[in-house]
């Protein structure tokens, strides 16, 4: 099946999942690019998104996976085509024929900026280094059958953590994206809970990369 | 975007409706303006985004050259208070700017239940509520839609009113403002001018006297304004600008698609019916030009799904002509169809059918009443055979999902015409069990009833509201005959219709009442969230205006009523002899059976009524 890498940036961000397969499904339409649809009683264009983002999360490193009816369209067109009917912020990187397969796709790389309106506490940096080099992590999750415990630390494959400015800290990780997968909102949740005195007043997310088990790119 | 929204957004719910950048949205600088306007829609950003009309009237003020139209809607509850803990004001989807900046505010409204909204709205932006307390040229507040009809209860806090169609009275109403501020007019010259243009209401211009009872002793003019205000139409509907590059929403709203408007107006006369009366005179748009709108909506829009909208689309001439190139078309383009609104005559019957192929929808009567002698007296024109032969037909085509809407407290209703719907309900029944082709998946009937709301302009706007003791045991009785359980039955809240009924007929002393209840949290009225009648009770009573007055009182037919300053040009001689036939339980044919003669053809010059 084709594949394209996306960007969702700026405004985008505020887009949900599901929202962003319809707005997709819609641009398709728009560049006059016609989906193939699914089978069955509620027929479905078929678009599907690799990893579905969290809403305010900035990513440069999006999977889709569609599926064109009829003669076949060059893959620089369908991205010119496709950029020229999606929305600003949201916008297609490269086409490609076929992909690898979704489920050999292990881990992605992540960034938080942690903001601190009266500048970033002493020993922050030490302390939520110290936090994530520890054996064991436990963080409540929210799931189906109510909070449970987690321990993130097995998850966490790198972790680098720098102070950008006087009122930010940066953090980089590779984290697993599934199977379990981490949300990168749960590194900024095991501090608030641990390290309550180091608790950022905002935290800005993104997705930068992601990989396959060997942590080659992943495409 | 401003860090401070970008750190409020991700502590509210649907945060995309906050953004805009939509695509179709409409981006200009502001610079190369002169006039800009915050086009407000008084609800939520999924509710405001469905309709058609603001849809129409954005697309108008952008293509004029010196004109910047943004929009701005109703925040959620978690939002606004964030906006309100972090001092942020009311902004414009477009350019992010605070609405205080803009030149025009302009509200469409479309349902008394947002009158609240309006004066939060404001309140958010930081603009004065009331329109004496708003000095000069910038933040002009002008309304328009349908609860302009009955402009009175919003006359303090609105500085002019746009009545009827929209389409050019807005140009010129904003060509002028681009002339008054190039040339610096204060606000006091700026409506004198614009209570000339046709349609334009300028409440202070008219001070109303009041009688001891409360009722409207007369209303002093001041001299230059118009007597009467009459509502604008556009003639030919062809010709009229239609916002084919729609603005896709990024966020579901609640009617996620395209919409074609297929004509104006209402032949049939449904007694109750406010947009039967205030719409005329018909006119319609030639299935040519709407078959290339719709195929030029859809390419720009990418849109899966497109509906004909109109009061009552089987009495579109045009409608065999246009669905036989829609429907091949949409179903080349796996586009979804839907034409509600169809009655059940033999044609409409089968482009259900033909629809079905696209997707199934559910079956939908209105009957409103439940006997004939009521649905005579209320001029519905829809018969008990009808209902069930086109039930039976499709209940033998495998639907077996079936809607049946109601009103309770008709003029002359008895007990006799409530269990008449029980009665008619059994029919429905009866007539799946006969006639369905799949019984194992069983029958769905949805009955609802809404108590009667008696609206201006029409035969009934005299009429008392039944008292809502005597609504809920309406609706007890009911309730206590219906035996199956394949019903579902729904009541419409008693307060709810009390508060639409206070304000459809209401005066200007209103307007306190709206103050003080927004001061005491009121807003969103229209949503059971936010929906709290014991506040607005208590403005009621703070202002020394009982509910009754505008409800269970009703109007005698010699009152002066607050809205006779509008002329939507069907005649008040006309409605009154409505009334009287409805009384002696006489039908009056639709349009295209002879002209009943209500007057609204004269609002016509160039094109003759086209019921």
């Amino acid at each position: 099946m084709p594949r394209l890498l996306f960007e969702k940036k700026g405004n985008a961000v505020w887009i949900s999942h599901l929202d962003l397969m319809r707005m997709f499904q819609r641009a398709f339409n728009r560049a006059g690019l016609r989906l193939t649809h699914t089978q069955g009683f509620n027929p479905r264009p078929s678009v599907s998104i690799a990893l579905p983002l969290s809403v305010g999360i900035e990513s440069s490193c999006e999977l889709l996976d569609f599926q064109l009816e009829g003669d076949a369209v060059p893959n620089e067109e369908i991205l010119a085509r496709l950029n020229a009917a999606l929305v600003e912020g949201v916008k297609v990187l490269a086409v490609y024929d076929d992909g690898l397969k979704i489920k050999n796709l292990a881990y992605l790389d992540c960034t938080l900026s942690l903001e601190y309106d009266r500048g970033v506490p002493q020993g922050a940096m030490e302390a939520i280094r110290e936090l994530f080099s520890r054996e064991e992590l436990l963080v409540s999750k929210k799931s189906k059958n109510g909070v449970t415990e987690q321990n993130i630390i097995p998850m966490i494959r790198s972790f680098e953590i720098a102070q950008k400015d006087t009122n930010t800290l940066f953090i980089k990780a590779r984290v697993c994206c599934q199977n379990p997968s981490l949300n990168p909102m749960q590194l900024c949740s095991a501090i608030e809970e641990m390290l309550p005195d180091f608790s950022p007043d905002f935290a800005k997310f993104s997705r930068n990369e992601i990989y396959d088990f060997q942590e080659q790119i992943f495409r | 975007m401003t860090e401070l929204k970008k750190r409020i957004l991700p502590r509210v719910q649907k945060p995309a409706r906050y953004t805009g950048g939509e695509w179709g949205a409409v981006k200009k600088k502001k610079e190369d303006v002169n006039v800009r306007v915050a086009f407000c829609f008084p609800d939520t950003y999924e509710i405001g985004m469905s309709n058609v009309g603001m849809r129409i009237l954005y697309g108008v003020m952008n293509e004029m050259e010196n004109v910047w139209c943004e929009r701005v809607f109703a925040p959620w509850g978690d939002m606004e208070e964030q906006m309100r803990q972090n001092q942020l004001p009311l902004w414009a989807l477009e350019s992010q700017d605070p609405v205080s900046e803009f030149d025009m505010i302009a509200f469409t409204i479309g349902y008394e239940m947002s009158y609240s909204n309006i004066l939060n709205m404001l309140n958010l932006s930081g603009i004065p509520l009331r329109s004496k307390d708003r000095a000069g040229l910038k933040n002009i507040v002008f309304a328009g839609g349908v609860c302009a009809f009955n402009p009175e209860p919003l006359a303090d806090f609105v500085d002019f009113f746009s009545i009827g169609e929209g389409e050019d009275i807005t140009v010129e109403i904003l060509s002028l403002y681009d002339k008054a501020k190039r040339a610096a007019w204060s606000k006091e010259e700026f409506l004198t001018e614009v209570s000339k243009i046709s349609g334009v209401y300028v409440p202070s211009f008219y001070t109303p006297v009041y009688n001891q009872d409360g009722t409207l002793a007369s209303v002093t003019v001041r001299e230059g304004a118009p007597e009467t205000v009459t509502k604008r139409i556009i003639e030919d509907l062809d010709s009229a600008y239609f916002p084919t590059k729609m603005i896709v929403p990024s966020t579901e709203i609640v009617h996620d698609r395209a919409n074609l408007e297929l004509f104006r107006g209402c032949i049939r006369g449904c007694r109750f019916c406010q947009a039967g009366f205030s719409c005329r005179p018909v006119r319609k748009k030639s299935p040519e030009v709407l078959y290339r709108q719709a195929v030029e909506t859809m390419e720009h829009s990418g849109n899966n799904e497109i509906t004909l909208s109109s009061l009552s689309t089987s009495d579109y001439r045009g409608l065999k002509e246009l669905t036989d190139q829609l429907i091949p078309y949409s179903a080349g383009n796996r586009i979804s169809l839907s034409v509600p609104s169809l009655r059940a005559d033999n044609f409409s019957r089968e482009l259900m059918e033909k629809l079905q192929t696209v997707r199934k929808s559910g079956l939908t009567f209105a009957p409103e009443a439940g006997t004939q002698r009521l649905r005579d007296v209320i001029n519905k024109n829809l018969k008990e055979e009808k209902i069930l032969s086109t039930c039976a037909r499709a209940f033998a085509g495998g639907w077996n999902n079936v809607k049946l809407y109601f009103m309770l407290g008709l003029p002359t209703e008895t007990d006799e015409d409530v269990l008449g719907i029980a009665d008619l309900v059994y029919k429905v029944i009866q007539a799946w069990k006969e006639n369905a082709v799949n019984k194992k998946r069983g029958l769905r009937v949805h009955v609802a009833t809404a108590y009667f709301v008696p609206k201006p302009h029409t035969p009934f706007q005299w009429e008392k509201q039944i008292e809502p003791q005597e609504y809920l045991r309406r609706c007890k009785l009911l309730k206590e005959h219906f035996y199956s359980k394949s019903i579902e039955y729904d009541y419409h809240s008693v307060e709810l219709s009390t508060l639409e009924a206070v304000f459809a007929r209401g005066d200007r002393r209103l307007g306190a009442v709206i103050e003080e209840a927004v001061k005491r949290g009121a807003k969103l009225d229209g949503w059971d969230e936010y929906f709290d009648y014991g506040r607005w009770h208590e403005a009621f009573e703070a202002c020394g205006i009982p509910e009754a007055f505008y409800t269970t009182r009703g109007y005698d037919e010699q009152e002066l009523l607050p809205w006779d300053v509008i002329d939507v040009g069907v005649t008040k001689k006309f409605l009154l002899k409505e009334r009287q036939r409805a009384y002696a339980g006489q039908v009056t044919p639709d349009c295209r059976h002879g002209c009943a003669g209500c007057g609204a053809n004269a609002l016509l010059e160039e094109v003759a009524c086209d019921a």
